[in-house]
């Protein structure tokens, strides 16, 4: 039986509690690269299986393949600030790698241009 | 600092380089549309929580405050190769939320600003920022059927934009017109970084 410890989540409770409790209203460190693309793949099996929370296992899931956070977020369905404070665990725990775009600077090199050039032309 | 680079020793774990475009303009000049058109996957949606001071929450201590508003994001993604994917996403029409404009701008290699001809003072803000900060952009005129069709010099004018900055016409819901749209803007932060060589 799930939920039934539910029963006074209401309108007028607003749609945040879950998100809230997901995180057990931690806050930091949130990892300053996580970005909206920046791209997360998790380890082929976690460190510590036991220790991870479902919301954890449902990201290691999904980013098998890589996906950007924003993708994670909009697949679990939970607001992006959620999806940052389980990743950062996941870095921290070494269960998932990433690449942020703070990599690509304002001036983006030519190569990843030209790649990005002729990718957008062949769709 | 516990290093996050893409592989690991063996090299077998690749993490893709990500790159991306904003699709910039006023309330409904097409910008949903035009990501739909040349998304590989259905627009996603997702969401932002922002405090009533419109700045971007960095925790979530609070959240259970009514105070907080939700900033909707709508964005695609193109796989370029295993090495390289490139998301596009729409700005959020308020544009009380600037927050969240400089997250979206924040290394996009450049933006598409979409233009009515029936509402040009809506995409005045988008030119705007984008030109405060030096990010490369391009302005395509979204041809709505039924609205008068203006000569681009005509749009230009207008709009107060610069000959360097290229203008286009466009048909958002069309994917190849939507595809000409990227290319454009692409050759032209091309064009800029060859300048600045």
């Amino acid at each position: 039986m799930a939920g039934r410890e539910d029963w006074w989540y209401d309108e007028a409770a607003g749609p945040l509690v879950r998100p809230y409790a997901m995180v057990r209203g931690r806050t930091r460190p949130l990892r300053p690269e996580l970005h909206l693309v920046t791209q997360v793949r998790a380890m082929p099996s976690p460190s510590d299986p036991d220790a991870l929370a479902v919301e954890h296992m449902e990201i290691m899931e999904l980013c098998r393949r890589p996906l950007s956070v924003a993708e994670v977020a909009a697949y679990l369905d939970v607001p992006l600030v959620v999806v940052k404070v389980l990743l950062s665990d996941l870095i921290q725990r070494g269960d998932v790698v990433i690449r942020d775009p703070s990599r690509v600077p304002q001036v983006p090199d030519r190569n990843l241009l030209q790649a990005v050039l002729d990718g957008v032309r062949g769709i | 600092m516990v290093s996050v680079e893409s592989e690991r020793p063996g090299g077998e774990l690749l993490v893709p380089t990500p790159v991306k475009i904003v699709i910039a303009g006023g309330f409904g000049t097409g910008k949903t549309t035009m990501v739909n058109s040349v998304s590989e996957i259905p627009p996603l949606h997702t969401e932002e929580l922002l405090t009533e001071a419109g700045v971007g929450v960095d925790d979530v201590l609070g959240l259970e405050s009514k105070e907080t508003t939700t900033v909707a994001l709508d964005f695609g993604r193109i796989t370029i190769s295993p090495e390289v994917v490139l998301y596009l996403f729409g700005t959020p029409g308020q544009n009380r939320f600037w927050f969240m404009w400089d997250e979206l701008a924040f290394g996009a290699i450049g933006a598409v600003i979409l233009v009515d001809t029936r509402r040009l003072d809506s995409s005045f803000p988008s030119i705007d920022f984008f030109e405060r900060r030096g990010i490369p952009f391009i302005i395509a005129v979204n041809c709505f059927e039924g609205a008068h069709n203006y000569e681009v010099e005509e749009v230009r004018r207008a709009l107060d934009v610069d000959t360097a900055i290229p203008l286009v016409l466009c048909d958002a819901r069309d994917r190849e017109s939507a595809k000409t749209v990227l290319v454009s803007l692409i050759q032209h932060t091309m064009d800029r970084l060859d300048a600045m060589a």
